[in-house]
This record gives C-alpha cells, sequence and structure tokens, in this order.
C-alpha cells in the first residue's frame, strides 16, 4: 500500500526525518518497503540504510509554481505557442511550448483564470521529455523557430513524477497547502507538488493500517506523538432520509452492518485538485468527485463505501423508495458488475439488492446499472461492514479482486460503517453542492461487543522476559490506543474497535504482551540463553545412518544429488520398455489437484526415474557421471488419508571409469556391472550391513542379464544392474551403458549392526595358496566360493577371487575361477602338512559338489 | 689355485672400484657369488685339492669371500648415496604439469547446510525431528492457528491432492505439532528440536522461487523460556553461522502461529552493512521468522499455555546458501547439474 507523507501529517506530527520514520515502522512490523521521493531530498542518517534513490530532487530556486496568464501563437509554428507565465518575478516568462493541452486557449487573450502549472527557470535541471531512457538537462537559452527561448512549462515525466509527457502540468485550480492557504507564482514546486510516499507492506493482522489513517494511528503510536483524527462531522441540511430508504438484512453473520446515507440536489464534477493527487499518489484514476469521494474514503480510513445514482434505485422500485436488502443469491441468479463482466453468483456470495434484484457483491463490487454518471442528482451512500472470511471466499471464487475486498477481505469492523458513511457523505456535499438529508439508516442487528482482556503483570515477564511495572505497560499500551485500567497486579486492557487481531482470554493476553514488546521496541529486549532444563535426549538412528550412507557413498566417489519430488506418471512410466510389465510401485500417486505446470502434477514413485533425468540432463557436458540420492517416494495408501513415504537409496553409475584424461592417457574404459556392485559392496561395508547375496533380478527397468537383486538375510533390498537398453534409449542416453541400483533404504537400515565387532590382529603367520578350478560357465561365482569356504572350515580365514579366465586350453563351456586362499589359525602356525590336507578337501569337495576340476 | 685365489681376488675388488650403478654392481655379484660365479666355482673346487692344500686354501678363500662381501656391501652404499644424489640433481618434474584427476564425491550443498545447521543447533541441545510431506489440512494450518479461508493462508500458496483434505506441506511446522504430540508425552516434558526437510509451495519456478525448497524449523517448549531467550539463542546461531561479528535485528512480523513474531536479519556479511546489490542496499539480510509459540498452538500440542511456554523459528537453507557463495538462480538446487555441485 502506498503511503504519501504529506497526507500522512493531515493526522499526526512527524518531527523526524521520513528515513527514520520508515525504520521504525518497519521494526515494528509494518514494513516500509519502499521509500518514493517526488521533488523532495533525501536525508541520510547514520545507521539508518535505505538504498540512495536516482530520483531528481527539485531546485527550490528555479522550479517554481507558475500561472500562465496568455498563450499567444507562435508567429512561424502553428505546433507551437508562446505561454507568458507569471512565477512571481515581476515580468512574465515568455516560454515556447508544443504542449497539446495549451492550444485550446491560444489567442484568447489574458485568460481570465490563469492556468496554474509547474514553471523551470533557466539553469534548472529536469528529465529529457523527449528521452526513451531516463536522461537529465538543464535549461539553456535557444531560439525556437526564431523565438528565443531559456525556460519551460513541465510535464509529469519531465519532473520525475510519471511517464505522462502528452501535455505540461495543468492544475485543476489554484493548489493550497495543507492549511487551505492558497499556493503563489514562484512558490518552490517542492512545497506544492514534493511528496515521499512510503510503499508498506501489511501482513494479514495489520487490516487496521489498510489506511493512511491507520498507518498514522501506528506513527502516533512509535513517535509517541498526538494523532488528529479526520473529521466525522456532517452538514445536514436536507430533509430527513426517513421514508427514501430502508434496510433489510438477512444474514447479519455476514452483514452485521449496513448504513445509508443521502445528498440531494449535487452536481456530478472533477474533485478538487488535492484530492486528485492524493489518489494518483496512490495510484487511483480519478473520475468524478462522487467515486472520488469512495475511493479517498477507503485509502484514508479504510472503510471502503459504495455509492448508489439514487434514481435509479427508485425507477426499480416502481417509483417507491427503494428498500436495500442484503442476502445470500437465488440459485442462478447473475449480476453485471462494473467491470462489465456478467457473473452466476455462487451460493456463499452475500450480495446487496433491491426489491427488483442484485445491485453489488456485497463489499467487494458493485454493479453496472446503479451506478454513478454525470448526470446523477442525487446519492444513496453506502457504508457497510462484511464478514471477512466470506468476502475472502467470495474474491476467490469470483476471481474479483478490488480495493474494497482487500480490505473487507481483511477485516473492518462495525463501527468504521457509521465513520465512514458520515466522511464520505460530507465530502461528497463539499465538492458536488447539494444538500446531505438529515439522518443516517442505520441497520446493526447484533452490535460487536468491546473486547476487555484481563492482563496480570506477571505474564509479561513470563513470556517476555523482562520485567515491566503496571505503569510502564499501561503507558505503552495507551500509546497504541489501548485503555488500560490497573487493577492490583492485573491490568484492565480495553481493546480499541479497530483492533480485530486482538483476541480474548489467554489468546488476548498473548495479543497484548505482543503490543507491549512491539511499541516498547524489540531493539530494546535484551539477550538471554534458554535457563531451562535440557530435555532428555534420544537417539535418531534412522536420520543418523541416512547421514552415514552418504559418506560411505561419498568416500566411493558419488556425487550426491537433490531431485524434485513432483513428476508426472508418463515421466515415470518411461522408467519401463514399452510392452513390459511395468517396474513401478502398485500404489496410486498422491496426485495434485492444482498443479502449476504440467511436469510436476504427481509425487514420485521412483528414484530411478529421478537419477535417469539428472543423467540425461548431464550427459550434453559430461562423459563420467557417478551419481546417489537419497530421499522418499510417495505411495498412496487406500483407506488411509495419508500416504507412506518410504526412504529409497538410488545409485547411477555412467561413462568413463576413472575419473578424466591426463596428459598422455586417456579416461580408460566405460564402467560395468561389477563397477556398480563394488559400490554396493562399500556400501554395506560402511554400513556395517551382513549377510548380503545376490541373485539374478527379474525387474523389467533392467537388462536381465546384468541386474541383481540384493537380498540380506533372506530380505530383498534392492535392485542395480544396467539399465535395460530400451529404457536408456528412452532417456537419450545411447553413449554409454548407464548402471542404476533403487534400493529400500528402510529395509536396509533394518541390517545395520551398529554393535559390530572388530577381529584382533592375527599372532600367527598366514599360509598363502592359490586355487584355479574349472567348472562350467553356468555354474556361479557365489557357488563356487561357498563349496570352498565350507570344505576350508576353520582353518581357511579367507578366499579371494583373483581371475577368471576361459579359451584355450579351457574346454568350451567352462571357465577357471582361480582364488587366492589364506589359511590361518590363531593357535598357532600352521604345518605344510595341514594345509595341503585341508587344501585337499576342498579340491574333493569342488569336484564332488560343482563337478569342478582342478586347472593343471 | 691360490694363485687364481688371489688374482679373482684382486680382479673383483677392481671391478667393484669401477662400478657406479645398481646394474653393475648386480652383474658383479652374479659374475663372482651367483651359481656359476668365479668365487663360488673356485670355492666349490676345493675337493680337487690335495688334502694338505684344503685347511690352508679353504681359510684364504673365507677371507676372500669375506673381504670381498665387505668391500661389496660398502661399494653398494657407495652406489646407493651417488645415485640418491644423481637424482636428487637431475630426477626433477614439471611441477606446473596438472595433478592426475581423483575421482571424489560430494554432498548436496543443501545437505551441508543442513548438516551446518544441525551441527550449531546439536551444540545448544535442539534434536533432529522429522516429519512427513505430504499433510492433512489440519496438521499444516488449523492447529497451528490457520482458520480455513483465513487470510494468514494467502501467505503460503498450497499444492493441494485430489484427497480432500490433503496437501503438501507448506513449511515444516506441522512437525511442530507432531514434534508436540509425539516427544511431550502429554505436555509434561520439555522440548527441544529442530525439523529440517522439504516443503513445497504454489509458485512459478524462476531464478528467486522454487515449488520446493528445505526449511529448518526450530522449536524448545519449556517451564520458563521467554523471548529474551529467543533472541538470544537466535543471536548465538548467527554468530556461529554467519561469522563472530555477525549483528542481528528483530523486527515484529506475523505468522499465525506464534506470537509475538518476528523477522531476524543478519547484518549483511558481504559488504558488512554498508550496502550492496545482495543485500539490496539494505545493508540486513533476512534470515528467519521466529516467535514465541501462540497459545493455541500449544494447547494443540498437549500443553498448558498459562504453564508452558516455548518459542519457534524457521529458516531456508538453500537461501543461506545462495547469499554465502554469490549464487544468484535457486533453480540450480534441484537442477542437478554436475558443474554446479561438484563446485561445492
Amino acid at each position: 500500500m502506498k503511503v504519501p507523507v504529506i497526507w500522512l501529517r493531515d493526522y499526526v506530527d512527524i518531527d523526524v526525518p521520513i528515513e527514520l520514520l520508515a525504520e521504525r515502522l518497519t521494526a515494528a512490523g509494518i514494513e516500509v518497503s519502499h521509500i518514493e521521493y517526488i521533488g523532495l531530498p533525501q536525508t541520510f542518517i547514520e545507521g539508518i540504510r535505505w538504498p540512495i534513490s536516482e530520483h531528481l530532487v527539485w531546485d527550490r530556486d528555479k522550479l517554481l509554481l507558475g500561472a500562465i496568464r496568455e498563450v499567444k501563437a507562435h508567429p512561424n509554428a502553428d505546433r507551437l505557442v508562446l505561454a507568458m507565465v507569471d512565477y512571481g518575478g515581476g515580468e512574465l516568462e515568455q516560454c515556447v511550448t508544443g504542449a497539446p493541452n495549451l492550444f485550446e486557449y491560444k489567442d484568447k487573450g489574458t485568460l481570465p483564470q490563469p492556468l496554474w502549472t509547474a514553471f523551470a527557470k533557466e539553469g534548472a535541471e529536469v528529465w529529457d521529455g523527449h528521452s526513451d531512457e531516463p536522461k537529465r538537462m538543464i535549461l539553456k537559452e535557444k531560439a525556437l523557430r526564431g523565438i528565443p527561448n531559456r525556460s519551460m512549462v513541465c510535464s509529469e515525466k519531465e519532473l520525475g513524477i510519471s511517464g505522462e509527457h502528452d501535455g505540461v502540468i495543468l492544475f485543476h485550480d489554484q493548489p493550497r497547502a495543507s492549511d487551505g492557504t492558497p499556493h503563489l507564482p514562484g512558490t518552490p514546486l517542492q512545497d506544492v507538488l514534493g511528496d515521499i510516499v512510503l510503499e508498506v507492506e501489511l501482513t494479514p493482522n495489520l487490516a487496521r493500517c489498510f489506511s493512511v489513517y491507520g498507518v498514522a494511528r501506528e506513527v502516533a503510536a512509535l513517535l509517541d506523538v498526538p494523532l488528529r483524527p479526520p473529521s466525522f462531522d456532517v452538514l445536514m441540511e436536507g430533509a430527513g432520509i426517513a421514508g427514501d430508504a430502508s434496510i433489510e438484512i438477512r444474514e447479519p453473520s455476514l452483514n452485521p452492518r449496513f448504513t445509508l446515507a443521502l445528498l440531494r440536489n449535487t452536481t456530478i464534477q472533477p474533485s478538487p485538485e488535492w484530492m486528485q493527487r492524493r489518489l494518483r499518489l496512490v495510484e487511483q484514476r480519478p473520475i468524478n468527485n462522487v467515486v472520488d469521494v469512495t475511493n479517498y474514503v477507503t485509502f484514508e480510513i479504510g472503510q471502503p463505501l459504495h455509492a448508489f445514482d439514487y434514481d435509479k434505485l427508485r425507477a426499480r422500485a416502481g417509483g417507491k423508495a427503494p428498500k436495500i436488502i442484503t442476502r445470500l443469491p437465488e440459485p442462478g441468479e447473475t449480476l453485471t458488475t462494473l467491470d462489465g463482466v456478467k457473473r452466476t453468483l455462487d451460493p456463499h456470495n452475500i450480495l446487496v439488492c433491491d426489491e427488483a434484484g442484485v445491485l453489488s457483491i456485497g463489499g467487494i463490487m458493485g454493479g453496472a446499472e446503479t451506478e454513478i454518471d454525470a448526470n446523477t442528482t442525487t446519492v444513496l451512500l453506502e457504508a457497510a461492514s462484511w464478514n471477512f472470511i466470506n468476502v475472502r471466499r467470495s474474491m476467490g471464487s469470483q476471481k474479483l479482486h478490488t480495493e474494497a475486498g482487500a480490505r473487507f477481505s481483511r477485516g473492518v469492523h462495525p463501527s468504521q460503517a457509521l465513520l465512514g458513511v458520515r466522511r464520505g457523505i460530507e465530502l461528497m456535499r463539499q465538492t458536488g453542492g447539494g444538500q446531505v438529508a438529515a439522518g443516517i439508516v442505520d441497520e446493526y442487528p447484533q452490535p460487536a461487543e468491546d473486547v476487555t482482556v484481563e492482563l496480570p503483570i506477571s505474564e509479561i515477564h513470563r513470556l517476555l522476559g523482562i520485567a515491566f511495572t503496571a505503569e510502564q505497560a499501561a503507558s505503552l499500551l495507551a500509546r497504541g490506543g489501548f485503555g488500560v485500567m490497573p487493577e492490583g497486579d492485573v491490568l484492565r486492557v480495553i481493546v480499541p474497535d479497530y483492533r480485530l487481531d486482538i483476541g480474548t482470554g489467554i489468546i488476548g493476553q498473548a495479543d497484548i504482551i505482543e503490543e507491549i514488546a512491539r511499541i516498547y521496541g524489540y531493539k530494546l529486549i535484551p539477550d538471554t540463553l534458554i535457563s531451562d532444563e535440557i530435555p532428555s535426549q534420544y537417539p535418531n538412528s534412522a536420520y543418523a545412518y541416512e547421514e552415514q550412507a552418504r559418506d560411505v557413498l561419498v568416500a566411493l566417489g558419488l556425487q550426491e544429488v537433490i531431485s524434485y519430488r513432483l513428476t508426472t506418471p508418463e515421466r515415470e512410466a518411461q522408467v519401463t520398455p514399452p510392452g513390459l510389465p511395468s517396474s513401478l510401485p502398485l500404489a496410486d500417486y498422491v496426485t495434485l489437484a492444482n498443479p502449476i505446470a504440467p511436469d510436476k502434477t504427481v509425487m514420485r514413485h521412483s528414484l530411478l526415474t529421478s537419477l535417469l533425468e539428472v543423467a540425461r540432463g548431464n550427459a550434453r557436458h559430461a562423459d563420467r557421471q557417478q551419481v546417489f540420492e537419497i530421499g522418499s517416494i510417495y505411495l498412496d495408501r487406500p483407506r488411509q488419508e495419508l500416504p507412506d513415504e518410504p526412504i529409497r537409496l538410488g545409485i547411477l553409475l555412467t561413462g568413463r571409469r576413472s575419473a578424466g584424461e591426463w596428459i598422455g592417457e586417456t579416461g580408460g574404459e566405460n564402467v560395468d556391472f561389477y563397477d556398480l556392485k563394488g559400490v554396493v559392496e562399500g556400501l554395506l561395508h560402511g554400513l556395517h550391513v551382513h549377510g548380503a547375496s545376490y541373485r539374478r533380478a527379474a525387474h523389467t527397468s533392467f537388462h536381465p542379464g546384468r541386474s541383481a537383486l540384493l537380498s540380506i538375510q533372506d530380505v530383498e533390498i534392492g535392485t542395480f544392474g544396467e539399465i535395460h537398453p530400451l529404457v536408456t534409449a528412452a532417456f537419450d542416453l545411447d553413449d554409454a551403458p548407464v548402471y542404476a541400483a533403487e534400493l529400500d533404504f528402510e529395509a536396509l537400515l533394518a541390517f545395520v549392526d551398529p554393535l559390530y565387532t572388530v577381529a584382533a590382529l592375527p599372532q600367527t603367520p598366514p599360509v598363502l595358496q592359490d586355487i584355479a578350478l574349472v567348472v562350467p560357465d553356468s555354474t556361479p561365482a557365489a557357488e563356487v566360493e561357498r563349496v570352498i569356504v565350507r570344505a576350508g572350515g576353520d582353518l581357511l580365514r579367507n578366499a579371494r577371487l583373483f581371475d577368471v579366465y576361459q579359451g584355450d586350453p579351457i574346454p568350451a563351456g567352462h571357465k577357471s575361477l582361480a582364488y587366492s586362499l589364506t589359511y590361518q589359525t590363531d593357535e598357532r602356525t600352521l604345518t605344510d602338512k595341514e594345509v595341503a590336507r585341508v587344501h585337499e578337501k576342498i579340491v574333493r569337495a569342488a569336484e564332488r559338489e560343482l563337478g569342478a576340476k582342478l586347472r593343471a | 689355485m691360490l694363485e687364481k685365489l688371489e688374482s679373482l681376488y684382486q680382479e673383483a675388488l677392481g671391478a667393484l672400484d669401477a662400478i657406479s650403478g645398481g646394474d653393475a654392481l648386480r652383474d658383479w655379484e652374479l659374475k663372482y657369488f651367483g651359481k656359476k660365479g668365479g668365487v663360488t666355482e673356485l670355492v666349490r673346487s676345493v675337493g680337487a685339492l690335495p688334502k694338505e692344500e684344503r685347511a690352508a686354501f679353504g681359510k684364504r678363500a673365507n677371507e676372500v669371500k669375506t673381504a670381498l662381501e665387505a668391500a661389496y656391501a660398502e661399494r653398494e652404499k657407495l652406489v646407493g648415496a651417488m645415485e640418491l644424489a644423481k637424482d636428487l640433481e637431475e630426477g626433477e618434474v614439471d611441477v606446473t604439469l596438472p595433478g592426475r584427476p581423483r575421482a571424489t564425491g560430494g554432498l548436496h550443498p543443501a545437505t551441508q547446510t543442513l548438516r551446518e545447521y544441525a551441527r550449531i543447533w546439536a551444540k545448544m541441545g535442539f534434536q533432529v525431528y522429522r516429519s512427513r510431506e505430504v499433510e492433512d489440512d489440519d496438521t499444516n494450518f488449523q492447529l497451528l492457528n490457520f482458520p480455513p479461508h483465513h487470510p494468514a493462508r494467502d501467505m503460503q500458496d498450497t499444492f493441494h491432492t485430489t484427497k480432500p483434505n490433503v496437501l503438501l506441506r507448506t513449511h515444516t511446522s506441522p512437525g511442530q505439532i507432531r514434534a508436540m504430540r509425539e516427544l511431550g508425552e502429554n505436555g509434561t516434558k520439555p522440548i527441544r528440536v529442530i525439523l529440517p526437510g522439504m516443503v513445497y509451495r504454489y509458485e512459478q519456478i524462476t531464478a528467486r522461487s522454487e515449488v520446493q525448497f528445505n526449511q529448518v524449523e526450530g522449536l524448545a517448549i519449556g517451564r520458563n523460556i521467554t523471548m529474551t531467550d529467543l533472541k538470544g539463542t537466535i543471536a548465538q546461531f548467527a554468530r556461529e553461522f554467519y561469522g563472530a561479528d555477525a549483528a542481528v535485528r528483530f523486527r515484529a512480523s506475523y505468522f499465525p502461529f506464534t506470537e509475538p513474531s518476528m523477522e531476524v536479519d543478519v547484518e549483511c556479511f558481504l559488504c558488512g552493512g554498508q550496502g550492496c546489490r545482495v543485500c539490496k542496499y539494505a545493508g540486513w539480510l533476512e534470515i528467519s521468522g521466529a516467535g514465541m509459540v501462540h497459545p493455541v498452538v500449544l494447547e494443540n500440542g498437549g500443553y498448558d499455555p498459562a504453564v508452558w511456554s516455548g518459542f519457534a523459528f524457521g529458516m531456508g537453507p538453500e537461501r543461506a546458501t545462495m547469499l554465502k557463495h554469490g549464487i544468484t538462480d535457486i533453480r540450480y538446487f534441484w537442477g542437478n547439474d554436475l558443474r554446479f555441485l561438484e563446485q561445492f
């Protein structure tokens, strides 16, 4: 929201630089996000930082209020005129200008009323009105089509007020100071048009600050200065309103209050200069005095108003006095709103109607039919209050955002309606003439109760950690507009009606304590460390092991990635080759009702897809990828509201095995199945998981011959291996085979053994012997190893496969597996004889159980 | 024989003296002491001598053998020294050539920052508590004092799911409710936890906004926890995370689940508060939203707000990482470009 300081000063004296005020407001939660300067200089204060503003500071001696007394024709140019400007300097200054909005005054002689404008003397700095880029220039004497010229009448663009350059600034009438004194020609423009506008960000609790006066209340509290409310007096000279309009509220919970005032015999005309200027500063386009007043009061005190053309209402009522009815819609009811949109109304949209039909959507936007036009002579002014939750819902369902709706949807107290209708009807009378009807129709079936909070002084200390006396607390609250009555150790706090954010009971106490802290200043509250007892600590082993697994994988040379959890079923379907059964979990997806992007509609079921997409993304620039991710997948559960969120561990390797090329050396070969298996084994080792077994996997995302199912003690943990070539092709990963794993991380963690034993170092020398066994191709290495280990018994400490060989002289269909065997026992040094006996036992077992032959 | 022995002795000594390299030394050893070496053969031939000469020859042969072995050992030492000297003199490499690349792994920057947070908060007694990402409306909003249709909900644009009442959590704060209910033992035990994890917002993905990001929520509940504790504890964190001189300021703000509520800024550590592009010339960087736990939230967590109090705060690790390392595009985090990730 924009807050012009010149407007703010109507209600509060600001005796500090605006930059300091902005800092104080920000610290108190009314965040000033930007300070906009119009012609006035920026002030720099020690310790307070605002961005340096690039605006034009108006020279107080050279940029002045001017009065154009006469507009003469240019002797040599039809598209230029000579403006004769009185700037308080005795003689009139002749300015050559092409401003189109002066042409209608050409050759009219001395004007009966001068045209008030912004005048720049020779040497003044202004923005170049003809430049597309912001460019400053200094006025110098120069002839224009033969007529000497050294000064200028200015457009808004040339002064940096706006981008407007279609004509020079022409005030609607003689500008006045805020005390009403007319400004004279030659007054520095800074004093006439100069201003500072604060851009204020309002959190949802700050409904009370959604107006200039609302911000002024905060300024008064923070600076501890008096507040001057606007006048709510009305000159009521007309016949009474009773009998000319009535109100019926059918849903008092949605529309607690409705008020009406009537202005007769008025004239619709442009608003006065000061009002137009203020509206422009808050980005409202002036229209006519009645519409402008409704906007002005909305921005001034935060109570939106709506003006009806009374005669149109009367016509709809068949010439009788209209009756305003607020109610919910009939099924199928429609309304064409002021924005020209014909709307079908939702069942919860509270409406303002008459007996002939719908007039407005309550608190949001009026209808086109009864709006004010140039011929309106009688204005019926509405000020009402609306349930904020309902207005917010209606704005959402009608996709309709208005200044009125923005305020009502945050909350406006019913007390403000009466103030608004009084302020509005009087301003309309002042700006358009006519007589205000005596009396206000005020329907307020269930008046809101005053809120009072009992606050024990000790509670302030309990929650803030600093002690206030009752007097200190009361004085801070009084600055904030609260009524305070100390009663012993308890403060009885009477909450001002506009403070809808203050609750009752223990919530109200917390609200009041926050106010005390806020007005006192968070800055002044000291820092302490917690003196309360430290809670009992508990282990979070799932988290600890997850971090441990990350460390292990990083030590194995892998880079961690973190992917979007949102994907689409189509993206994930690519992880299975066409025509094969899906490898994805069978569960339903957690599906977004309001996706923001077409490629993010569901929560993922698979880490494989995430990793293949990572690989695809990097393939263009990386010929080696070794990555992992640990994260959740999301599985909808039938008959349960919330999904399962199991954690998966994914690994992906592709491209070169070694880190990179070096002078004269290539990067080497691509990774294969055993690189990936090495990572899996390294992970198990690092987590101290024992009892792994591997068998051929049946997972459709993988190459059936080069993938394995990992089990720990017969519990399936996951599949790893070469990704199916049709899947890699679907992810455009054709350059090298891709190896990946997706493991059920929680299943794996069940086997982590934190109390693993560490063997003592051997005291006796080992005996090393090699053995090479020739077995059929189809015999898995694990089977050979199992036989060796069992036959080797206690004396065989370790069997390590070091060679697999096929080809001459090994018979076709066979392979030779060579193991290095370590014989050792802690009790004694083994004799050759003992070793030979066990070795022989192994050979015989292999022959017997595997049909193996000892390789010569 | 004896003369032969003596001449072989002299020859071997002479040859040894001429040796300056390890290879020649090994050749020498083979020539005189190998299986078919001169000395070995001569000693072996002792049997061919008449009996009476054998003793004298054997004695002399042993002397020669011992002397040659000693000479060899000495020469070996000398040759070693010469070779070392040569290597030290001439064996230089071009130290300006690049190193041979090593395969190193790395943690994602978000993990690194989360760990740093966890480490600092653990020192102050805050333990990690994790909770679910797909949440119900009650826990994400209502129990945190966001009534249905309340304007405060506008502060957090929400992804809803096709199941009524189920949404993607918009903040880690629902974990407050879950932690209080799980660890608080019906409001009888104090709590100090941090709640790290992924949250989701209905936002266009741009350089400055993301649909998913991490948050780290903190929650301390006790019988004697005050706003001064909140200020002091967060200031302590900021000094450890942003540097010993880091100044913090607290501004009033609004969150439905805390009261008083505040925003916490740290003095811009890039410009020392003088104003720069990163802090948008304000000198301050927003690092946290915080506040005293709202009485309604305490009640919903099972605590009596007349007896118990607490504070909570939320921080954004990705934003902190961006500030520290001059990253201007938040999309890098989940883009997983290795050229980005490998810089951490």
